[in-house]
């Protein structure tokens, strides 16, 4: 019945590491993406204290007397200051011609217009960012070009970017850290649900095979009503086959009954002895007919419901007492004490039905099996195990078959002449393995068989 | 005679021969493992107590220590950057120059403030004014000027008084004067008023303070502007002779540098000199030198160390300032 479920991956596991992969990857690329604005906006800012110093110095560039002046302020460099004490380089060209400043610092193709122009150098191994501008002087008889060139090292901006990248990665980690936290409260609240389903599902009785009713995420809706859907279809086929077990029973009983009140009716009016002695025999198969297809349907009853255990708390002693009364008339036919000994209350869990079909089965044996004027003993114990015994004072079991009668359609030798099926002892067990417990069969030393039926 | 020097060093310079010093010792006189060669601006006597207390620290090493002048200084450590191990000048503009061009070592690990230091390879180590320096024989029973406008009008009452009797630098050779009058000139217009007072009245020029107190010493000059005030003030035994005048309109006030020559072969020792500078500071007998002095509580305005510093040192700038300066000076 509860066969293994093979496993693949497991859903909480599976979410967890998208949703943190996902942060960690998201987190990642934050902090690529703020580093690089950061970087992008800390070099236009510099690249705007250059354009501002190229622009002072290109302003101050006059001619005079025929001669290229350029009484730059102090401003141009002041404005250079950074805390990192960053070095500056600047070049003032005309034309082709380096007017002063830093040789090293050469001049880009001067075929720009009167925007300033920002690149990056290298000079003497450390990395400059250099803006450069030009402009267009006219003398009294000539037209020159002042190109000014001003670089700066980067120590400050690579101090602020490190500063930055510091902090980004702290903001990252952190986002990281809940993004985490998040993703573990999002996988448990939706394995949650599924959790709540399965118990709701567990919890039911045997026989409970009603829809879920509970509401469900939408997205549990297929798998629940696919669910509830073979429940219902279970449900039907379960009522239908019980349905069909009693009314097959009534169905080959029924026929049966009224060809044996023919039989009989037939044999009070034949007179000759051999016709009389073939209807004798043919009641006899009737019998044997209708009692094997009772303990057929008994047996298929027993087996169908032993798979689906409808437990009640109940009373012991009062059940096999209602037994016990209801076979009194058989046992007085045969002239046979049926003896109870009980304590009162003896409470069991247990299926009322199929108890009731083993313990008769026992007794119609000891009944069956036993000589007339003898007397049978049902004793109902609670300890150690809830164990009900049923002595008679007959033969016994064959000793030499007593191992194999509980078998099906097994019978003993001393059954000859006696009507059966060899099913009584078979639905016994079954009945004692699907609450738990067992039967066993024994000879009393001082004669009788005695059968020990335990929960 | 300054001059003849500069002359003479300048033709000594070109042909490639060895240096010519306005000062060259030694400490101590015997030969030592290392020898930690010191390029100085600043005169022997300031410097020979902070050396010996050096050497009591590292008793395994020599020290030269060579004497030149500002502009010297900057050609001389150029040329051939690898000869020395220390550079000390009171040119600021030169100095943040040579660090600024990568001639200079940082140092790391050398706390110290981030207004006395630049770029953590030149260190600030003094804090002195530019004086005017008066002979008090000449200005007995007078006010003494105390500000620039004073000294102008001084001037312009008495003109035969002072008529070749005045002195201050040839910002031309002199490193540390050229960087006084471009101070003065940008934070003022009364330096020029004053340059053309003084150039109509036959200023001598000097190479070098030391010439100037020795001439007003001597009356040979009544007024000198923009001295070295704290050579002034350590002349004591000159202190009957002349007066040391802090003008109140407003002080130009620099502070003597020292770097680490990027080429040194020796940078521990070097490292433990500068170290050993700073220190000293602290300690007055080994320290004839004003200590530095954070400009916001002094409240008198230093020279920033910064790039700035070389605006005026831009060959066309240069060009411009020295025009107008001999146009005023020299008339
Ligand atoms: N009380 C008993 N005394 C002696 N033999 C018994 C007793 N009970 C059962 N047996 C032996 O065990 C055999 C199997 O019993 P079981 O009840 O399974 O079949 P049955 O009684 O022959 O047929 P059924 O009960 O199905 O009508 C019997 O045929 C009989 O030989
Ligand atoms: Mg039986």
């Amino acid at each position: 019945m509860s066969e293994a479920v093979r496993v693949s991956g497991s859903l909480r596991n599976r979410l967890t590491v998208i949703l943190i992969g996902g942060a960690a990857i998201l987190a990642v690329l934050l902090f690529f993406i703020v580093r690089n604005y950061a970087a992008q906006i800390a070099q236009q800012s510099q690249d705007n204290i250059l354009g501002a110093s190229v622009t002072s110095i290109l302003g101050a560039a006059i001619i005079r007397d025929g001669a290229v002046e350029v009484d730059f302020p102090y401003a141009s460099f002041s404005m250079l200051n950074t805390d990192s004490d960053d070095r500056v380089f600047y070049a003032i060209y005309q034309d082709d011609t380096l007017l002063s400043g830093y040789e090293s610092l050469p001049l880009v193709a001067p075929d720009f217009g009167e925007g300033t122009v920002f690149r990056s150098a290298t000079i003497q191994g450390t990395t400059l960012r250099v803006a450069t501008a030009s402009r267009v002087l006219i003398g009294e008889d000539r037209r020159t070009r002042i190109s000014v060139s001003v670089a700066q090292t980067q120590d400050a901006l690579s101090g602020v970017l490190n500063r930055i990248s510091r902090n980004v990665a702290l903001f990252g980690a952190g986002f990281f850290a809940l993004a985490t936290l998040l993703a573990f409260w999002a996988t448990s609240t939706t394995i949650g649900q599924l959790k709540r389903l399965t118990t709701s599902v567990t919890r039911r009785g045997p026989q409970d095979l009603s829809p879920v009713v509970k509401p469900v995420p939408s997205e549990m809706v297929p798998l629940v009503s696919s669910l509830n859907h073979l429940m219902s279809r279970l449900d039907h086929s379960l009522s239908q086959s019980e349905d069909f077990i009693a009314e097959a029973a009534h169905r080959v009983r029924t026929p049966l009954a009224t060809v044996r009140s023919h039989a009989e009716a037939t044999l009070q009016r034949v007179g000759r002895e051999e016709n009389r002695q073939a209807l004798r025999s043919m009641v006899r198969a009737i019998d044997e007919s209708s009692r094997a297809a009772g303990q057929l349907l008994d047996h298929a009853m027993i087996t169908f419901r032993a798979d689906h255990l409808d437990r009640q708390d109940l009373d012991l002693v009062d059940l096999v007492q209602e037994l016990v009364l209801r076979l009194t008339p058989v046992a007085d036919m045969k002239d046979v004490d049926l003896r109870l000994d009980a304590a009162p209350g003896i409470r069991v869990a247990a299926d009322p039905i199929l108890l009731q079909n083993a313990i008769r089965n026992l007794i119609d044996n000891a009944l069956k099996y036993s000589p007339s004027d003898s007397t049978i003993m049902i004793r109902l114990r609670s300890a150690p195990h809830i164990q009900v015994e049923i002595c008679d004072e007959g033969p016994g079991f064959p000793p030499d078959q007593i191992g194999g009668l509980v078998a099906r359609f097994a019978r003993g030798s001393n059954a000859d002449g006696i009507i059966g099926s060899g099913l009584g002892l078979t639905i016994a067990q079954d009945v004692a393995l699907a609450h738990g417990g067992h039967i066993s069969l024994a000879n009393r030393p001082e004669g009788g068989a005695c059968v020990t039926f335990s929960l | 005679m300054c001059y003849l020097f500069l002359v003479i060093f300048s033709l000594w310079a070109a042909s490639g021969t060895a240096q010519d010093w306005e000062d060259e010792q030694v400490f101590p006189e015997e030969q030592a493992a290392r020898v930690l060669t010191v390029l100085s601006s600043t005169d022997t006597s300031f410097f020979a107590s902070i050396i010996e207390g050096f050497i009591a620290r590292n008793p395994s090493v020599q020290v030269r220590y060579l004497v030149t002048s500002t502009a010297e200084i900057d050609t001389v450590f150029r040329a051939s950057p690898a000869a020395f191990d220390i550079v000390i000048s009171s040119a600021m503009d030169l100095q943040i120059k040579l660090a600024n061009d990568g001639l200079a070592l940082e140092i790391e690990g050398l706390n110290y403030p981030n207004w006395a230091a630049w770029r953590r390879s030149l260190f600030a180590f003094t804090t002195e004014p530019a004086a005017i320096v008066i002979n008090r024989a000449a200005f007995a029973g007078q006010s003494v000027p105390e500000t620039r406008q004073d000294l102008i009008q001084v001037l312009r009452a008495q003109p035969e008084a002072f008529e070749d009797k005045l002195g201050t630098y040839d910002v031309r050779v002199s490193g540390v004067g050229y960087l006084f009058a471009t101070q003065d000139a940008r934070t003022s217009e009364t330096y020029w008023r004053l340059m053309e007072v003084m150039g109509s009245l036959g200023t001598r020029l000097y190479c070098c303070s030391g010439d100037m107190i020795e001439d007003l010493a001597a009356g040979r000059i009544t007024v000198a502007y923009n001295v070295l005030g704290s050579y002034a003030i350590a002349r004591t035994d000159l202190a009957d002779q002349i007066e040391v005048i802090l003008p109140a309109d407003f002080q130009t006030t620099m502070m003597r540098t020292a770097l680490v020559s990027a080429q040194t072969g020796q940078p521990e020792l070097a490292t433990a000199f500068i170290r050993h500078l700073i220190d000293a500071q602290s300690n007055e007998d080994m320290f004839p030198l004003p200590p530095l002095q954070d400009a916001a509580k002094a409240g008198q305005p230093t020279i920033t160390l910064e790039p700035a510093l070389m605006t005026y040192l831009d060959a066309l700038k240069k060009r411009t300032f020295l025009d107008e300066w001999v146009n005023a000076v020299i008339q």
